[in-house]
């Protein structure tokens, strides 16, 4: 384990050196059954419980290609801009380790499915940034150790460890950009940038749940630095373990760091795998291998070459859903709002929000605010995230018509709101239990304001005498005698309306 | 067939052999790396035949059978119990296969 | 010897489904005649009488029931080569590494059987993992060749062959990889058939090498051959290599054949195969098989395939090559033997893979781990497969000009015990004529040819892909043209096994 460095300032490693970055990302698709066998995919089963002789690599099991994952990986190809490869093989990618059944990973090594793509990224200032895609891959997921005894599950120190292939043999597709050179001090970003960008286009396809939490997606960052203007390319090291997006942000950010510190102190960089801590927001080096790698690929003489025909492709191509970035252009088009606004909901994770409240029949202008502004506040206060509030866009849409149609002010709504994030009901019931309604009985109204102005002769006087400012002191008498629950331009109106009469 | 390719002789070392023992996880014993060095020397020389064939333009193959595009419908079938699953498991503990501990961390 | 051990398979089923003779007699004697000859055969690694009678008795209520026969050998008794996973029997591929696994699941082929109505006796040694050619390599002990027990049976499937020859089963099922079923066919004087590649299933057959493996029957007549291999064959949707056609009719090619007529048929004889290499016995017999096909009609071609001759060589790279990588799920972590010894996984692993696996295993994972390394891939694992696609068109240009090819099976007659087994390049050439047809993933069988110096001899016959039905119909013409000629089977003068 190397000692810990002092690492170099961020702006520091930007003026002096320039970042090469490339990234590796693993999806899990959310097919029903697993790669090369018909065993559920379901997160969560008790151990061993979803397994069968092929992704328990028994004596004599076969794999057989499922069909799904197949087009799972093409849909994506095709999203990210490939080209689909017209036939290709499978490949057997030996290497030991006990959470893989087989002792080698059923993977597409120099034939992958899709090749040669790229995915446009926007940034916050609106730059926008190209990121290559190398190629797609279809490979299978390892089983999962569970490590008894030393350190709270920790590899090293354990005594033993215990195997669940359950997650063995779930389909992943492996996606991997181009080299990202150029990007400087935005390197940190463009790599979260990329990661969020990828992960809701792939959601848009409905092909994984793309969950970082829940290991669905797993991000590895490559990383070197080159002298500024030297042109020539530094060593990389690869970082495993990302698992969020702040985290793929803040890897990048402190291997830069370390990277520059090593170079600094006359060190070289040691092309390895490096794994991010959470906590710490560090990486750090993993143990050295005794002999170098080489898994020895062939192709699979289990299963047979992979050839889609164009028909196959373009039916695929015609399933492609709205992708993000022509959603957000339809989207801006339709409700009449700048890249910054649109960008802002995106960021602000609120475009999937709006875009049901809106479709649940409010205005777009009032589904925005209701978002940007006082939900997110209270997820801000409530710590969560705002998709995580517990309203509904529908309920959103709820109270913005109540509004628009005068039954409730917008103090009220905000009451209303809050009633219903803390589990009170619906808006209506909240409503109704907390008796939130305007005042709109006009009987009721004008029996307020009769008694307002009995109780005050001498304003009741002045109004009368032509001094209409005055009113104030009456409508405001009325909104306190009905709890704020009355439309304040109704009550000034009936004033007028009673002194006169 | 015979020994005598270009190949044939100091094809293969003993400390290779011990490498490829490694890779494939053979805690082979000293006298068997003599044997095996040996035995191997003259089968990879004999074998090394096949680069007498000039085969710039020959595809190669790897599959005895011509088909493609053989799959399966993305439907669940019956696996094995958790305890079908463990029944021929040397150790097992909570439903788990139970290993000695893993030094190697993962590829 | 009961005589129900001495019939055909096709006369043993006639008997049982005119209930003349029920399958659990039938079942009966052949476990008898088992524990009779095979302390001195030891052609079974596993006997499940039990269960063989309790499948005998199924078969006999269903015929008692009035019920048609579950197939044209249902109640016929057979030896599962240990290499196909069983439900309710060990499976050990003869090697020490699975002792005394049991598999969760039937392999296709045990399923087959099974539904078949056939009566599973046990399941029988051989070379371990299939690798080798005299089941010397087996973890249990040396199969013996019921013509003379101090010889080996051929490998991997001598348990098979040696079962058929000594009467312990009329029918087996073997695998090919390189020859393994029709090697000890040759070396025993029975049938053996290797399948067009993707012809039987392959799931449950606990891989050699992925690539060339192909399960096929072994029996002591063509016909029986036939109805075994359509019993067995035909399309599985869990072994992807599995081909979608309908098998192709050999009972019926079988049955035709026999009435022993070749005319019109040309037979390619391979120049390449027979001459040099071979012994004058082995010679000797193929020239006399020759002449027999062309009395019978056949018209002789003579056929060059120029790069048979680097066929070892590409064997011996690509079957290593997937060796090394289909051996590595046993490792001590899930099933099969543990060693313990050593302080972590990796540790137990590597002892216990040393312990477990034989002296020929390793050397082929090793040869294998060689041939498939950054920096060698090319000039070996990679030109084989370029001598592959050569030996293909080897046989295209030759099916061209011939309807089927021959050879003799082997180069030899059965060699001595002990003979050859630390001589690993020795025993590789055993195989000579039979690698290529697994290279190319066409048809082969071998039929027994008669004997040099009182020991038995093969001719190979090979067939293009599916091309099945002329190479059963060229096989049992030759049959009933030599047992014509020559008073009977050859297989009636196999010696009665004594200690």
């Amino acid at each position: 384990m190397t000692a810990a460095v002092e690492l170099v300032d961020f702006d520091d490693v930007v003026a002096r050196f320039d970042p090469v970055m490339g990234i590796e990302v693993h999806v899990e698709l959310s097919t029903n059954t697993k790669m090369f066998c018909g065993c559920p995919t379901e997160f969560g089963a008790e151990p061993n419980t979803q397994v069968c002789p092929v992704c328990l690599g028994l004596p004599g099991a076969l794999p057989v290609v499922n069909r799904a994952a197949v087009e799972s990986a093409i849909r994506i190809g095709l999203a990210l801009n490939c080209s689909i490869a017209p036939w290709g093989r499978f490949a057997r990618k030996n290497y030991f380790y006990p959470d893989m059944p087989k002792n080698f990973q059923t993977s597409q090594y120099d034939e992958p499915i899709a090749v040669d793509g790229f995915l446009d990224l926007t940034l916050d200032d609106g730059e926008v940034v190209r990121i290559g895609i190398e190629r797609a891959h279809m490979e299978e997921d390892t089983g999962k150790s569970l490590h008894v005894g030393g350190a709270t599950g920790r590899i090293h120190g354990a005594d033993h460890s215990l195997l669940d292939y359950n997650r063995a043999g779930v389909p992943l597709i492996e996606i991997v950009t181009k080299m990202i050179p150029d990007t400087g001090a935005r390197a940190p970003e463009v790599a979260r940038a990329y990661v969020t960008a990828l992960r809701d286009l792939i959601k848009s396809l409905g092909v994984s749940d793309v969950r970082m939490d829940q290991g669905s997606m797993r991000a590895d960052v490559n990383l070197s630095l080159s002298p500024k203007g030297s042109g020539t390319l530094g060593t990389r090291t690869e970082t495993k373990n990302v698992n969020s997006l702040r985290s793929v942000e803040r890897a990048v950010r402190h291997e830069m760091g370390r990277q520059a510190a090593v170079l600094d102190a006359g060190g070289e960089i040691v092309q390895e795998t490096r794994h991010f801590d959470e906590q710490t927001g560090h990486t750090r080096a993993g143990r050295r291998k005794e002999t170098s790698e080489d898994y020895r690929y062939f192709p699979e003489p289990d299963l047979v070459p992979i050839a889609p025909s164009a028909e196959w492709i373009e039916e695929l191509r015609a399933t492609l859903p709205e992708l993000p970035w022509e959603r957000r252009r339809r989207i801006q088009d339709e409700w009449g709002v700048s890249d910054e606004e649109i960008r802002d909901l995106v960021n602000a994770g609120a475009l999937d929000l709006v875009e049901a409240t809106v479709a649940a029949g409010a205005p777009s202008q009032e589904a925005r605010s209701w978002w940007v502004s006082y939900l997110a506040q209270q997820a801000n206060t409530r710590s969560v995230e705002l998709a995580d509030l517990a309203i509904t866009p529908e309920q959103v849409a709820r109270v913005v018509e109540l509004v628009a149609s005068g039954e409730l002010t917008n103090k009220l709504a905000r009451q209303v709101v809050d009633g219903v994030l803390d589990g009170e009901g619906s808006p209506d019931e909240v409503v109704a239990a907390r008796g939130l309604k305007v005042v709109s009985d006009e009987g009721e109204l004008i029996a307020a304001v009769d008694a307002a102005l009995a109780a005050q002769p001498d304003v009741a006087e002045k109004i009368r005498g032509g001094k209409v400012q005055a009113a104030g002191a009456i409508v405001g008498a009325v909104m306190k005698a009905t709890k704020g629950q009355a439309d304040a331009k109704r009550v000034r109106e009936l004033v007028i309306e009673r002194v006169g009469a | 067939m015979t020994t005598d390719s270009p190949a044939a002789g100091g094809a293969i070392t003993r400390d290779e052999v011990a490498h490829l023992a490694r890779l494939a996880r053979l805690a082979v014993t000293e006298e068997e790396l003599d044997v095996f060095a040996g035995q191997l020397d003259v089968i990879i020389g004999s074998v090394a035949r096949v680069g007498e064939v000039a085969a710039d333009d020959i595809p190669p193959t790897s599959h005895a059978v011509p088909l493609e595009n053989v799959f399966r419908a993305d439907e669940i079938r019956p696996g094995l119990t958790q305890e079908q699953a463990l029944a021929g498991a040397p150790a097992a503990e909570d439903g788990r296969f139970r290993v000695p501990r893993i030094l190697g961390e993962e590829a | 010897m009961s005589d129900l051990t001495r019939l055909t398979a096709a006369a043993l089923a006639e008997k049982i489904h005119s209930r003349e003779v029920s399958a659990v007699e039938a079942a009966r004697a052949h476990l008898d005649r088992i524990a009779a000859v095979e302390p001195v055969v030891h052609a079974f690694l596993h006997v499940g009488a039990e269960a063989a009678l309790a499948a005998a008795q199924r078969t006999d209520e269903a015929l008692a029931a009035g019920e048609r026969p579950a197939s044209p050998l249902a109640g016929v008794p057979l030896a599962l080569k240990d290499v196909f996973t069983t439900s309710d029997m060990p499976t050990t591929c003869g090697s020490r590494i699975l002792d005394g696994w049991q598999p969760p699941y039937d392999a296709t082929v045990t399923e087959r059987l099974r539904a078949a109505g056939i009566t599973i006796l046990g399941k029988t040694n051989m070379d371990e993992f299939a690798m080798g050619s005299s089941t010397e390599h087996s973890a249990y002990g040396v199969t013996r060749n019921p013509w003379d027990t101090s010889r080996v049976p051929g490998g991997s499937g001598g348990g098979s062959a040696a079962a058929l020859a000594a009467h312990e089963a009329p029918l087996a099922i073997g695998t090919d990889t390189g020859g393994s079923i029709r090697q000890p066919a040759a070396f025993t004087g029975t049938v053996g058939v290797k399948p067009t590649y993707g012809g039987v299933s392959r799931y449950g057959l606990v891989a050699c090498a992925s690539s060339l493996d192909q399960g096929g029957p072994c029996a002591r007549t063509v016909l029986d051959a036939a109805l075994l291999h359509e019993v067995i064959g035909g399309h599985d949707p869990r072994d992807s290599t599995s081909i979608d056609r309908p098998v192709p009719a050999v009972v019926e090619a079988a049955r035709q054949g026999a009435s022993g007529d070749l005319s019109g048929l040309r037979v390619g004889v391979v120049r390449e195969l027979g001459g040099e290499g071979y012994q004058p016995g082995v010679r000797a017999a193929y020239d006399a098989s020759l002449r027999r096909l062309e009395k019978l009609g056949a018209e002789l071609v003579e056929v060059s395939c120029p790069h048979f001759e680097y066929g070892m060589a590409a064997y011996y790279l690509i079957l290593p090559s997937e060796v090394s990588s289909n051996l590595a799920r046993f490792d001590a972590m899930r099933y099969g033997l543990r060693v313990e010894e050593g302080r972590s996984a990796e540790e137990v692993m590597a002892n216990t893979r040393e312990q477990g696996f034989g002296p020929e295993v390793k050397r082929r994972i090793m040869l294998g781990t060689y041939a498939l390394s950054s920096g060698y891939y090319d000039a070996y694992y990679g030109q084989a497969q370029k001598v592959r696609t050569l030996i293909s068109r080897d046989f295209d240009a030759a099916f061209a000009q011939a309807d089927v090819l021959v050879s003799p099976t082997t180069p030899t007659v059965p060699f001595p015990i002990g003979d050859k087994v630390d001589d690993p390049l020795a025993m590789y050439l055993n195989d000579l004529a039979t690698i290529p047809t697994n290279l190319a993933g066409v048809a082969g069988m071998s039929v027994p040819s008669g004997l040099a110096d009182g020991l038995p001899t093969g001719l190979q016959i090979m067939a293009p892909a599916l091309g099945e039905a002329v190479m059963y119909r060229v096989g049992a013409a030759f049959e009933a043209a030599r047992d014509a000629d020559e008073g009977g089977p050859l297989i009636a003068r196999v010696p009665e096994v004594t200690a």
